[in-house]
């Protein structure tokens, strides 16, 4: 039978020869992410109705990333929680603070993220890992806790969007703009329960980290998992990386797979693309908003807080000086270090830009770079929900690093080409 | 006898429901007394127990924070009623022993104030205030066994015993 991707992965991990979208399964799960938000309380589930175990020491990732450095005293006995218990159970994949890192940047740098595997983690943005033609979704915290205990989770298979990327980017166009086009043409829900595949030429041509940017934001489209196939920069990625076992199983869709719909974009004709408030799709191309006053730039987060942004923020803002406050945040030590190593931090320093621990931080309104009724961010991260960045009447724009940077010198929403 | 609480919005976030501000504790009655606080700064004061909420699609949408599901519990909401959810709340939702229902025109068939009462098993919503019956496609039997059970892990903890 023919298979999309998504239902061979789905197959292999439920001991099936074949699955169809909207059959149960029970999938065997390779690896399970925990942060300091979701698992404590999965933790607490555990212990309460006496299943305190752990399905494989080695298959669960830790690291504590959204409120990391602990930024109250609150947020500290989450972190003192998630450490007893990762110590305890003996978690050997456990990053405390100083090797912890943005989990969806740092899981896949850190080599644990494998394709054909099945991924799950306590926080919506799991389906990052699909960019390495993995399945990989998010869950909730009970969801988590029997995860952890049984390496084990129920699903129904999703039928898949296809997503063929047509074209070639322009100069100043980047893969967030690509996902901003994508979830507008869609909308919040338009891939409620199914997969999200993309595939098409321009793929080809995108790095691992900018792919990682357009399958994180599947869930900004309601979609259960985001996927794009394994080829040879998938392989250049891992190659020498991988954790554990260097092993995988690669799949890829039939040619004659069912899909639930096809939508194609033409890449070429793409803008610089902004998400106004207060929803994802809410995209416009910046000629549409070009202008528009800001009071803080955001630089960082899992959807963009990778070396590849840290580099094309930095050749904007080379030799230049930001009109607002300008919060860059790397996603993890290693990136930080790249930054150091590769100058970047210095060009952002004589940016006036100030360079954070990484941290989710202030993308979900946690900390360091909260913002105030009535102020406007102009930011890479993945949301602009009401609220989502600090005060309810305060605003959140999405985009790419490079237009982010570019509005940064200039203290409103600017095209980045102008920089370029 | 329930009020419905009946919010003609699509897309209610996690955002709204429970800010990530509050994600710092894992506390039911601290989370609860934010339920709802950037939709509708009044939610907690106009609820009471059991009360319903009422909204249109794609409610929960967002994050996974299963905290949006317990400071609803929290919030003592008997259940919510939407054209659609999302996926991962609608899931947290019935991990944790929280009635949802999906149903088509919601926030046109009940409205604000109204006083309702719910069959789960058979899927009918006795609207009082209007003197109609709505149905709707029941909850299949292994989310209700869970909801009924307590949550997943009581449900686990209770086939195991």
């Amino acid at each position: 039978m023919a298979m999309t991707i998504t239902e061979k992965i789905l197959a292999r991990a439920s001991g099936n020869d074949s699955v169809k979208p909207g059959q149960l399964i029970n999938a065997n799960i390779d690896i399970v992410m925990c942060h300091d938000v979701t698992t404590p309380p999965a933790i607490s589930m555990l212990i309460e109705n006496g299943i305190d175990r752990v399905f494989d020491t080695e298959k669960i990732v830790v690291t504590p990333d959204h409120f990391q450095p602990a930024k109250d005293i609150k947020s500290a006995e989450l972190h003192k929680r998630l450490d007893t218990w990762a110590k305890e159970k003996g978690i050997k994949h456990y990053y405390p603070i100083g090797k912890a890192g943005v989990c969806h940047a740092l899981l896949p740098e850190q080599g644990h993220i494998r394709p054909g595997e099945v991924i799950v983690g306590g926080d919506s943005h799991t389906c990052t890992y699909g960019a390495f033609g993995a399945f990989s979704t998010g869950i909730g915290s009970t969801d988590l806790a029997a995860a952890i205990a049984t390496g084990q989770i129920w699903f129904k298979v999703p039928a898949s969007i296809k997503f063929i990327l047509n074209g070639k980017l322009r100069e100043g166009v980047y893969s967030k703009d690509i996902i901003l086009e994508a979830i507008r043409l869609v909308g919040t829900d338009g891939a409620l329960y199914r997969a999200m595949e993309f595939t098409g030429p321009v793929i080809a041509d995108l790095s691992m980290e900018a792919r990682m940017t357009i399958t994180n934001m599947a869930i900004e489209a309601g979609g259960k998992n985001g996927i794009i196939a394994f080829d040879e920069i998938t392989k250049a990625y891992l190659d020498g990386r991988l954790k554990d076992k260097s092993d995988y199983t690669v799949f890829e869709s039939d040619p004659d797979a069912e899909y639930f719909q096809t939508i194609e974009i033409d890449c070429s004709a793409l803008e610089p693309t902004v998400a106004l408030p207060n929803l994802p799709s809410n995209g416009k191309p910046i000629g549409d908003c070009a202008g528009l006053e800001m009071d803080q730039c955001y630089i960082g987060s899992c959807t963009n807080g990778r070396i590849e942004d840290m580099r094309i923020a930095a050749e904007i803002l080379k030799d230049k000086q930001v009109a607002i406050r300008t919060i860059v945040v790397p996603a993890t030590p290693e990136i930080w270090k790249q930054c150091i190593d590769e100058g970047i931090t210095e060009i952002f320093y004589d940016a006036g830009c100030v360079v954070s621990a990484p941290t989710c931080g202030a993308c979900l309104g946690g900390f360091m770079g909260i913002l105030a009724a009535g102020e406007r961010c102009i930011s890479t991260t993945n949301r602009n929900f009401v609220g989502r960045m600090g005060h309810p009447k305060s605003e959140v724009y999405l985009a790419s690093a490079a237009t982010a940077a570019a509005s940064a010198i200039q203290g409103k929403l600017t095209d980045p080409r102008s920089f370029l | 006898m329930s009020k419905a609480h009946v919010y003609k919005r699509d897309h209610i976030n996690t955002d709204e429901i429970i800010p990530a501000r509050y994600l710092n504790t894992d506390d039911v009655a601290e989370l609860a007394s934010h339920c709802m606080e950037d939709l509708d700064t009044d939610f907690m004061d106009k609820c009471s127990a059991g009360d319903i909420v009422v909204a249109g699609d794609d409610f929960g949408c967002g994050s996974s924070r299963e905290h949006a599901v317990w400071a609803i519990q929290g919030a003592k909401i008997g259940a919510v009623i939407a054209q659609t959810f999302a996926r991962i709340f609608y899931r947290n939702c019935i991990n944790c022993g929280f009635y949802v229902i999906e149903l088509p025109n919601a926030p046109e068939l009940i409205n604000d104030g109204d006083e309702i009462d719910i069959d789960y098993a058979t899927g009918t919503i006795n609207n009082k205030t209007q003197d109609k019956q709505i149905t709707f496609q029941p909850l299949p039997d292994f989310a209700l066994e869970i909801i009924n059970d307590g949550g997943l892990l009581k449900h686990i903890k209770k086939q195991n015993a």
